[in-house]
């Protein structure tokens, strides 16, 4: 049985404040299975972005203990063990598209470059994006531009993928379709993946598990299994009345929580 | 009332067909209205001098040039430099930023005579006062280009474990270009003033002292000669920079 993805403890998750530290989740105990898709739930100030940072090493826990895949996150980060895609598609804008996805082969830890070089153009097929491997980030639309983190940060094969409201920005047809391709990249490369989302119908749609947090204090206030809903491959019809159903218990979990 | 954008035609040749009006009316009306050649001389006269004295406006434009040229790479280099250290130590940032500020105060006039009683009459004060005139202004732009990268391409760049030396060649330095070249185009044309500004103060070569001496002499015509030569100079090395812009930045 491998470690799990996450497994935390009495972890406390904010901000070094100026005179003392900003508390934004506190005592968070959430254990996470490799291979899993979770959904991360809840309205802005609840620290679901913040929990995201102190995974990927970019912030440390206030309190209490965080293992990732059974390290601490600053040893998987620095093994590149995690892809991160933020809600700004942060590519490079004096970069190609495909430039911006081969960065990670061209910093940090370069021993990697050689093995992957490959990766680049498949992830490019992989995403949609071979015919425009050649254009500048803001020649491509929103959605092509996500579609680009997203490869740039599977290119290291990483076993855990952190997206941060990936598809905050997009509008709803395109965000629908970008939902889809990224459950088949799922199902590909069977990485666990974190999505923080604040649209209900996202997080039911993608989450073979969804967790809900409230705000002040940040907190879990419900955590469905939805396996037993989608099957093995985590496929749902957004209108299957089973969905709609968790859709409204999740949206009242919210509501009695603020 | 048609407003919509001009023809590629005409936006090239209205600029040309405006700046020959003014200089036909200059031609024609200004001996008209009885101004003396002295004070202003007329078009043709001022192109007489650049046939007839081409070698001596050549010889003064060539030392002009070079300390224009020369203040420019320096200044730059310099603020440039200052620029990446302030940026990687807060406290040298601290401790000397100031200091930086208050010499910016000091105006570029009061300060050129001390410039020539400490390094003579050659070139080479006139190099330094075009360097300290580019200096401040690349500065401060260096330092807003360099911190411009946002906090989640730090992220970024922090997730895939880059080293310092990694995050500035290859997010701050390129984020930083814009800024750059922005304050590199206005220290093309205000090197040129630096090095004739030196030039007034203490030279007997160069475009800064021909403009003195025709002053003093009453050759208006060489003057202006002069000045035409000075803002031809300014206009060479500005589009020096932008082409130089466009070869690097081609993003935008």
């Amino acid at each position: 049985m491998a470690a799990p993805a996450i497994e935390t403890s009495g972890l406390d998750v904010g901000y070094p404040g100026r005179r003392s530290p900003v508390t934004v989740i506190s005592g968070l105990e959430l254990t996470v299975e490799a291979g899993t898709f979770l959904s991360i739930l809840g309205p802005s100030g609840c620290g679901k972005s913040t929990f995201l940072r102190v995974v990927a090493d970019l912030l440390a826990p206030l309190a209490g203990t965080i293992r990732v895949m059974g390290e601490t996150p600053s040893a998987v980060r620095s093994g590149r063990g995690v892809g991160f895609v933020f809600q700004d598609s942060t590519l490079l804008p004096w970069r190609t598209a495909r430039e911006n996805v081969r960065l990670p082969i061209q910093v940090g830890r370069r021993s990697l470059s050689r093995m992957i070089d490959d990766r680049a153009d498949e992830l490019l097929e992989l995403v949609g994006l071979s015919a425009l491997s050649e254009r500048l980030p803001h020649q491509l639309s929103g959605g092509q531009r996500q579609r680009l983190a997203i490869a740039r940060a599977l290119l290291g094969e990483p076993r855990l993928l952190l997206m941060d409201e990936p598809f905050g920005a997009l509008d709803e047809i395109t965000r629908d379709r970008l939902n889809d391709e990224l459950l088949n990249l799922w199902r590909r490369t069977g990485t666990t993946v974190l999505f923080v989302t604040h649209s209900i119908a996202e997080a039911v749609y993608l989450g073979q598990r969804v967790i809900v947090l409230a705000a002040h204090p940040g907190r879990i206030v419900a955590d469905h299994d939805l396996r037993p809903l989608k099957g093995p491959d985590n496929r749902c019809s957004r209108e299957d009345p089973a969905i709609v159903a968790a859709m409204a218990r999740m949206r009242s979990a919210l509501g009695a929580a603020s | 009332m048609n407003r919509g954008p001009l023809s590629p035609f005409a936006q090239t040749v209205l600029p040309i067909l405006g700046a020959g009006s003014l200089i036909l009316a200059w031609q024609v009306l200004l001996p008209l209205a009885g101004v003396p050649a002295y004070i202003v001389p007329t078009p043709t006269a001022i192109a007489g001098v650049f046939a007839r004295n081409g070698s001596l406006l050549l010889s003064n434009l060539w030392p002009t040039a070079i300390e224009a040229l020369s203040g420019f790479v320096l200044g730059n280099l310099a603020a440039v430099l200052l620029a990446v250290v302030f940026v990687h130590s807060r406290t040298l940032q601290a401790a000397y930023f100031p200091v930086v500020l208050f010499f910016n105060t000091i105006p570029v006039l009061a300060l050129a005579p001390v410039v020539i009683l400490i390094f003579g009459l050659g070139m080479l004060p006139k190099i330094v006062i075009a360097a300290v005139i580019c200096f401040f202004p690349t500065l401060i732009n260096m330092i807003r280009g360099l911190e411009s990268a946002s906090p989640s391409e730090h992220e970024l760049f922090r997730v895939l474990s880059a080293t310092r030396w990694e995050v500035f060649w290859r997010l701050r330095l390129p984020r930083a270009l814009p800024m750059l070249f922005a304050s590199l185009r206005i220290a093309s044309a205000t090197a040129v003033i630096g090095a004739i500004v030196g030039e007034w103060i203490g030279s007997d070569k160069g475009l800064g002292a021909l403009i003195i001496q025709a002053t003093f002499n009453y050759q208006s015509d060489r003057l202006y000669a002069a000045i035409v030569l000075s803002s031809l100079l300014s206009i060479g090395f500005f589009m020096t920079v932008v082409a130089t812009e466009r070869w690097s930045v081609r993003y935008r």
